[in-house]
């Protein structure tokens, strides 16, 4: 039925770019494009094809394998916004890399995280990054966070239904907001709060964060709570792990705390503090 | 379908075993396996201690016999035609050794002894809490303090309400029930 539909539907697209150069000037030189049309494969259903061929827990043997774990966080706290990601991509049971950057930067100001898929996450924030400059040299000063992140939901709840996959946490601190986190994930969701984990190993970092977390924690505690959160999920979540990348974003933009390897924090915290008394190894 | 139904058996006088899984394998139906139709915690629950007085008389079995013993008993229903869905925790106190220990098995009758451990979604919410806050010295007030930590997350970022906690202690001198 829906293959007859098809057949004598015109799609969508057509009109706008076959309708001659005037059409094309106005789109271009037009208001900012939240509402952007791609050009959608000549099948009946893109949507149903795209699961068709990526969903691996229904079929093992899918021709596309989407990158899917992850641990990623961020906070509010006095200080500003602590955002911390694991490293590790995996591709079903295979570790396709362990020195992915999760942390992206949108400008030098705000920052997104990265859960989902990798490209959809990476071209979409680096998207949201043009708009917001166009946003800065249309009306001569920064975009609050509250909207960049109204920007990219609306971009992806347009995509709803199509296959997007990813689960981003945007941050930054404006002069009218002060530090302000938004939680936006491919269903549309678009959450304000002051603590986000996100990703397979969620619930691990949540267990960490949430028995110490407070506003008014110093800024050192701070980047140690983020640290060793991320650390709790690649101990117990096989598909996070690699490096633990920190950042700390502040009023003038964010500072990176460098991208370390949890093999070391790991032993470090073992042997100093006497965690993790379930790895029994006799030196 | 009930609020306060406890569920764990006592074992012996130091030894407490905990279960989820299937309804009827844990205690509220009867079915048949090996000699009659008793339910897996009752049938084990009974079977401890007879096993017990059969090998060995003067002293109830250690807690890492009790679970050798349910994890045969785990092992030959795998196999079975109809195998139990069960999870378990054995916890108990070694009174030759004078040491607690636990044993976490699964119902593919996997055990292992670990100093501290759960079953089902409970993992990924205060395994990694009990990661950070557990420590082998620790005492009983501090052990509290860790399980109530683990409690709040539980309350605060699990999807459903699991309608209070049982709380046991097993120490020394016994079992006992501990308010919370």
């Amino acid at each position: 039925m829906d293959t007859l539909i098809a057949q004598y539907t015109e799609p969508v697209y057509d009109d706008e770019i076959y309708d001659g150069e005037d059409a094309q000037l106005t789109r271009i030189s037009g208001p900012p494009t939240a509402n952007l049309k791609f050009a959608l494969p000549p099948i009946a259903q893109p949507s149903a094809f795209l699961r068709a061929v990526t969903d691996d827990h229904a079929n093992p043997d899918c021709p596309i394998k989407i990158a899917h774990g992850t641990t990623t966080l961020a906070f509010r706290f006095k200080g500003g916004i602590i955002v911390a990601t694991d490293s590790r991509a995996t591709s079903g049971n295979w570790i396709a890399s362990q020195t992915v950057k999760k942390v992206i930067e949108i400008n030098d100001k705000m920052l997104g995280t990265m859960a989902g898929g990798a490209a959809d996450c990476q071209f979409w924030l680096n998207y949201l990054g043009m708009e917001c400059r166009l946003h800065e040299l249309r009306h001569k000063r920064r975009i609050s966070v509250a909207a960049a992140s109204k920007v990219l939901s609306n971009i992806v709840y347009s995509y709803k239904g199509m296959g997007l996959s990813m689960g981003t946490m945007i941050t930054g601190v404006t002069p009218q907001e002060g530090p302000a986190l938004y939680y936006v994930d491919s269903d549309g969701t678009r959450h304000q709060g002051d603590l986000f984990c996100v990703g397979s190993g969620q619930t691990f970092a949540y267990g960490v964060l949430d028995a110490e977390y407070s506003y008014d924690l110093s800024t050192e505690d701070a980047l140690a709570l983020g640290t060793r959160s991320i650390l709790a999920a690649t101990h117990r979540d096989a598909y996070s792990g690699g490096y633990i990348n920190l950042y700390h974003v502040k009023e003038d933009g964010w500072v990176k705390h460098g991208f370390t390897d949890t093999d070391g924090i790991f032993w470090k915290r073992k042997l100093e503090t006497g965690e993790f008394s379930n790895v029994t190894v006799d030196l | 379908m009930k609020a306060e139904d406890d569920k764990t058996r006592i074992l012996n006088d130091h030894c407490l075993m905990a279960y989820s899984g299937e309804a009827g394998d844990t205690g509220m139906l009867t079915r048949s396996f090996g000699r009659g139709k008793v339910q897996f915690a009752e049938f084990i629950q009974a079977n401890v201690q007879l096993y017990g007085m059969r090998s060995n008389c003067t002293q109830a079995l250690s807690p890492s016999s009790v679970s050798s013993f349910v994890r045969t008993e785990l092992a030959k229903s795998l196999r079975s035609r109809k195998p139990y869905n069960l999870n378990l925790l054995i916890g108990g106190y070694d009174t030759v050794n004078d040491k607690p220990e636990l044993y976490w098995l699964d119902f593919l009758a996997a055990k292992d002894k670990l100093p501290y451990a759960a079953h089902g979604y409970a993992q990924y919410y205060c395994l990694s809490i009990l990661d950070k806050h557990h420590h082998p010295n620790i005492d009983l007030e501090q052990g509290l303090k860790i399980l109530r930590m683990c409690i709040e997350e539980l309350d605060r970022r699990m999807p459903m309400n699991f309608k209070g906690v049982n709380v046991k202690v097993i120490t020394k001198t016994g079992i006992q029930d501990l308010e919370y």
